[in-house]
């Protein structure tokens, strides 16, 4: 007798964009009534994989066997036919909709072809809902009005509305209270006994030990190990499958002795209330200080906070020992502090601008006489910080999008250097840089700090906080679990305390 | 740094200059491919009206009226483009027109003369920008909604003001000044302060910090509050500068039509928004500019003219208008593509 095909099977499955491979051959196969786990540090191709399974990304290469016949997702509404649903991390609700009419979205149950039977959507969704344990959600209310945790019950819903085979729930426990998680457990139960096959994304290991049967690890845009036991692979074998590099970075080499002094950058209890908890901190001039942290562990959050793009609800920030008006941006650059956002095009670059005013657009007082800007001086100081960087190609007057990551993240940096900044608050610097460049901006950091300035680095990159800080916080979930000289901690030890939360052993 | 030590170097500073192309290659290289073809635009207009009209239009007396119509629109204009530049938009600049006319030339301001009438028309003017610029950037109005409110409020406010009635100017200091005797070398008075206004605008928004904050807001807002931009403070001064334009382009509509009414200047957002975007001021925000502007209100004027001159309606008119726009856009589009 013939085994059983397995419900969903991938193969060989690439997926490139421009600059990077996202996935690079992936096979995972899933059985149905089980609970298949992915895992992987962002960047490992995660979200790209359940994009392609959902029909929202077509794959390059490779195929996908759907109960044993080969299959083409080509979009979110064929993958959906077959009976694959997601419940993406980011909810995709209508706010100004109501349960009912979220649950029954583009699939409303209608009269004569075109008029929404309202009762009869309310009704499949109250039963739907009392089904995920939920029966106090009404049907009616406006998906706005919902707590979190609820739309994603309503999301929920939605996919169970549909005859659903398969679902694939991105990190669904990130947004949850611990009873809020056994809800949900005992859901993926219920459906798992009912023969559905859930496909579950999560960064917390305990979890996926509880509910999980089977885990594939993705790194690099490879699965490095498909279907092994949830229950008794151990942790450290599961981390180093997570963690094993191909790709060496060179990191510029520390100074040889610790810069000793008085604090530029002094933070004291600063908290802002359901993203961080209370944060001391402080940086000397000439330190590289990194944060270390899963998305969603605060990271950006602190950066911001720090630098007055975001109100903290409590604690101040020190600049040379003076306190800064908090929710300040302004005050903030006033007294020296610098910012590389996340979202390099998005928060930081004037796309249809020249390099040289997006570099000088944090200094034009320096520039001019009573607002009248002296274009010679902007031009040759541009040119004189975009030079400093070797920023390329050398001449400021080139429109800011043609150039490459690595460099538009140069002239973020010229902007600061321009300015005089003393702190330097780096969030995510090698996002969409190249491989190769990175190597040329961590030199560049590193000269900066020797020079003596003080920087705050935040990388969802491990290997990159611990190649470039001289001391490193990590934290989990908002809150600062170890802080320790870079050169005592390795990657393995900083994916335990991030995923765990153990304390020091 | 404008010397360096290393000689090499000195080579990329020149780049653009390297091997001296002919002036005129220079003079056509810095202005833009929109420019040229807006001025192109316009010279084909120029020869149409010669041709179907070669004695009426090219008088030098349709010449000066069909730039002392520009003078009007085009102030506002200016004042508009700056707007659209921050991603903003205005729609209330005729209601504030028509109010400040108003006000200006009620009986108790004619009492004060020329002073007086200048002076309420530039104050109601930039009164109304104010309000419009603190629900903007302080209320956290979305502009449309805002300027809607405001061109209601101000169209009814000089309703009441007038109750329907034409104020006649009485004060001949100012109505002198759109006579021909106060015409110098043949220019009209509103059409100096048309180029004044011009002028002033253009180097506001390519030569100060004043028009970088205004592009960068409009590029990115949320990149200009993280590079230390009072991001709001900037959106308020906008709406007043914008009031500031309307209030002088009231006072030039009293000289122009020696009375001031509640209908003036009807449909002038819709106008100067279309002669911005025609320009090539990104609607979008984050590019504007000042010469694109003048020349759209160049070519909407000597439209408008070319069409009465040949006894066609106004509905005519606008609908060449209307079509001029797609194409205007449509043309910009296939140009930004490509480049």
């Amino acid at each position: 007798m013939a085994p059983e095909p397995p419900l969903l099977s991938m193969s060989g499955i690439t997926k490139s964009f421009p600059g990077v491979r996202a996935l690079d051959g992936v096979d995972l196969d899933v059985q149905a009534g089980e609970v298949h786990c992915l895992l992987g540090q962002n960047g490992a191709g995660k979200s790209t994989l359940i994009k392609v399974l959902s029909g929202a990304h077509q794959p390059d290469t490779g195929t996908i066997h759907w109960r044993g016949e080969p299959v083409t997702l080509r979009s979110p509404i064929a993958a959906m036919r077959l009976g694959i649903a997601t419940i993406y991390q980011e909810l995709d609700l209508v706010e100004h909709l109501s349960v009912a009419e979220n649950v029954h979205l583009g699939h409303e149950p209608t009269a004569a072809g075109f008029v929404v039977r309202g009762k009869a959507a309310k009704a499949s969704t109250a039963a739907l809902l009392k089904r995920l344990g939920h029966p106090e959600i009404d049907p009616a209310r406006l998906v706005g009005a919902l707590s979190a945790a609820q739309q994603q019950i309503v999301s929920m819903a939605r996919a169970l509305s549909h005859d659903v085979r398969l679902i694939v729930m991105d990190e669904p426990s990130a947004a949850l209270d611990p009873d809020e998680v056994d809800n949900l457990f005992r859901i993926v139960g219920d459906l798992t006994a009912d023969g559905v096959a859930v496909v579950y994304i999560s960064h917390r290991l305990e979890e996926i030990r509880r509910v999980g049967d089977r885990v594939t690890v993705l790194k690099d845009g490879r699965a490095v190990a498909g279907g092994l036991p949830a229950e008794s692979t151990p942790t450290r074998e599961v981390v180093a499958l997570m963690t094993g590099r191909n790709v060496e970075y060179v990191f510029p080499d520390r100074p040889a002795t610790q810069p000793q002094g008085t604090p530029v950058l002094e933070v004291q209890g600063l908290a802002r209330d359901g993203e961080f908890e209370a944060l001391d901190l402080s940086i000397q001039p000439g330190e590289i200080v990194g944060l270390a942290g899963l998305v969603g562990s605060g990271r950006s959050e602190i950066l911001e906070t720090i630098y007055g793009a975001r109100k903290a609800t409590a604690g101040q920030v020190r600049v040379d020992g003076r306190a800064l008006r908090p929710g300040s941006v302004r005050a903030a650059v006033r007294a020296g502090l610098g910012l590389a956002p996340e979202e390099r095009k998005a928060q930081a670059l004037l796309m249809l601008e020249s390099v040289t005013r997006n570099v000088s657009v944090s200094s034009m007082s320096r520039f001019s006489r009573a607002g009248w800007i002296d274009r010679g001086a902007e031009l040759g100081a541009a040119r004189a910080a975009t030079r400093e960087l070797s920023l390329r190609p050398d001449n400021p007057s080139v429109p800011i999008r043609t150039l490459s990551g690595g460099n538009q993240q140069k002239a973020v940096l010229a902007r600061w250097l321009l300015r005089g900044c003393r702190v330097l608050l780096l969030d995510e610097p090698t996002r969409g840089v190249d491989v190769g460049a990175r190597a040329e901006l961590y030199a560049v950091i590193r000269r900066l700090a020797d020079e003596g300035l003080a920087v705050l680095l935040v990388s969802s990159e491990v290997p990159e906080v611990l190649g470039l800080a001289d001391r490193v916080l990590v934290l989990r979930e908002g809150r600062v679990v170890h802080t320790a000289p870079a050169r005592e901690l390795d990657e393995h030890r900083v994916l335990d305390l991030v995923m765990e939360g153990s304390p020091a052993s | 740094m404008t010397q360096h030590a290393s000689p090499p170097r000195d080579n990329t500073d020149k780049v653009p200059t390297v091997g001296q192309p002919p002036v005129w290659r220079g003079v056509f290289a810095r202005a833009d491919v929109r420019t040229l073809s807006l001025l192109g635009v316009l010279a084909v207009l120029i020869l149409i009206g010669g041709i179907t009209k070669p004695d009426e239009f090219l008088d030098t007396r349709n010449l000066q009226l069909v730039l002392t119509q520009a003078s009007v629109i085009g102030v506002v204009t200016v004042g508009m483009t700056f707007v659209i530049t921050s991603g903003g938009i205005d729609l209330s600049v005729g209601a504030i027109v028509a109010l400040s006319s108003v006000w200006a030339t009620t009986v108790a301001t004619q009492e004060y003369g020329f002073a007086g009438i200048l002076f309420t028309a530039v104050i109601v003017g930039v009164g109304c920008g104010l309000v419009n610029g603190l629900l903007i950037a302080y209320g956290g109005m979305v502009p449309f909604i805002a300027t809607l409110a405001m061109l209601a409020s101000a169209r009814g406010l000089a309703l009441q003001l007038t109750d329907g009635k034409t104020q006649i100017v009485t004060i001949t200091s100012v109505l002198d000044l759109g006579e021909r005797d106060a015409y110098v070398l043949g220019i009209p008075p509103l059409v100096m302060v048309f180029a004044v206004v011009t002028i002033i605008g253009w180097l506001i928004l390519n030569r100060t910090t004043f028009g970088r904050r205004t592009v960068a807001v409009g590029g990115n807002a949320e990149a200009a509050r993280l590079a230390g931009i009072d991001v709001r403070r900037q959106r308020l001064y906008l709406y007043l500068l914008s009031g500031l334009c309307c209030g002088i382009a009231a006072f030039l509509l009293i000289i122009l039509a020696g009375s001031g009414q509640n209908t003036n200047g009807n449909l002038y957002e819709l106008d100067a928004i279309a002669a911005a975007i025609i320009g090539g001021t990104l609607l979008s925000g984050g590019r504007g500019t000042i010469t694109g502007s003048v020349l759209g209100v160049l070519i909407f004027t000597t439209i408008t003219n070319i069409f009465a001159l040949n006894n066609l309606q106004s509905d005519v008119q606008q609908i060449a208008k209307g079509a001029i726009i797609v194409a205007a856009v449509l043309v910009q589009r296939r140009t930004a593509s490509t480049t």
